[in-house]
């Protein structure tokens, strides 16, 4: 067998599905790190994954302290008051120390790189949501079909 | 060890094909090295970020992230990859005669 060197990653799409600052930053992370490693990408939120790119939330995300048990915190201290903002403040410190900027300003660097940002189409429907809900950078709101055509030749990463 | 031979010296590379040495690096050597990577020209911009580059990385080991560099370079992200449209981050740092950075932001 002859090694033949792998073919490099020259597209990615990648799908954000969760609401919650753990689910919805490796997505960010991801597209903003194959933008610098000059891969094509983009974005598409569905589900509450829509959280990041809805005006009136996208600053205001959480780390969810109940049913993670990577938390290492029992499910009834996670569930008291105050715990899942205080959990999301440490988390934005640690971030603010490497340099990942917050939910709105990612969004705009990403963006400026040339990446597409999408919304789902069915979420959008089934939330009642309309385009003026979504922050500027969103491209468009598509349906699965739009964004299989959109995703054509490259990766689909689901977070 | 790789090396390459560029502006009438031979220069020892590291596995990434970055210049192994940081002071064997000179502005025609960075000149050559645009050129390899498609950038026939290098603009005041490119060199405000070649510049800024190493200057960081001269004080901290590291070439900067994209978001400072932005923010302390004063080339906008948007520029910032019409300079180095192959990717900022990987392409900027070779051509600054910089091993490749390693931060993921």
């Amino acid at each position: 067998m002859t090694d033949t060197p792998a073919q490099p990653i020259e597209k990615v799409s990648i799908i954000i599905s969760r609401g919650s600052l753990e689910g919805v930053y490796p997505g960010l992370i991801m597209a903003n790190g194959a933008r610098m490693e000059g891969i094509e990408a983009s974005l598409f939120f569905t589900f509450f994954g829509l959280e990041a790119i809805i005006k009136k939330r996208m600053h205001n995300l959480k780390v969810a302290t109940v049913g993670n048990p990577a938390m290492h915190m029992p499910t009834l201290v996670g569930a008291l008051p105050g715990m899942s903002s205080f959990a999301t403040s440490m988390m934005k410190k640690e971030m603010e120390k490497l340099d990942i900027p917050p939910v709105g300003e990612f969004l705009t660097m990403i963006h400026d790189t040339g990446a597409e940002i999408y919304a789902c189409r069915a979420t959008v429907d089934m939330f009642h949501l309309k385009p003026d809900d979504f922050c500027p950078e969103v491209d468009g709101v598509i349906s699965v079909g739009q964004f299989y055509e959109k995703a054509a030749g490259g990766q689909i990463i689901f977070t | 060890m790789e090396t390459l031979t560029i502006a009438g010296k031979t220069l020892a590379l590291d596995a990434d094909g970055n210049l192994a040495n940081r002071n064997d690096w000179n502005e025609e050597i960075a000149r050559e090295l645009a050129a390899q990577e498609g950038i026939p020209e290098l603009t005041p911009q490119h060199w405000a970020v070649i510049n800024f580059m190493r200057s960081v990385f001269e004080k901290e080991g590291d070439a900067p992230s994209i978001r400072r560099l932005t923010k302390e370079s004063g080339v906008d992200t948007k520029t910032l990859y019409q300079l180095f449209p192959k990717g900022p981050a990987k392409r900027a740092a070779r051509i600054a005669g910089l091993p490749k950075p390693k931060g993921c932001i």
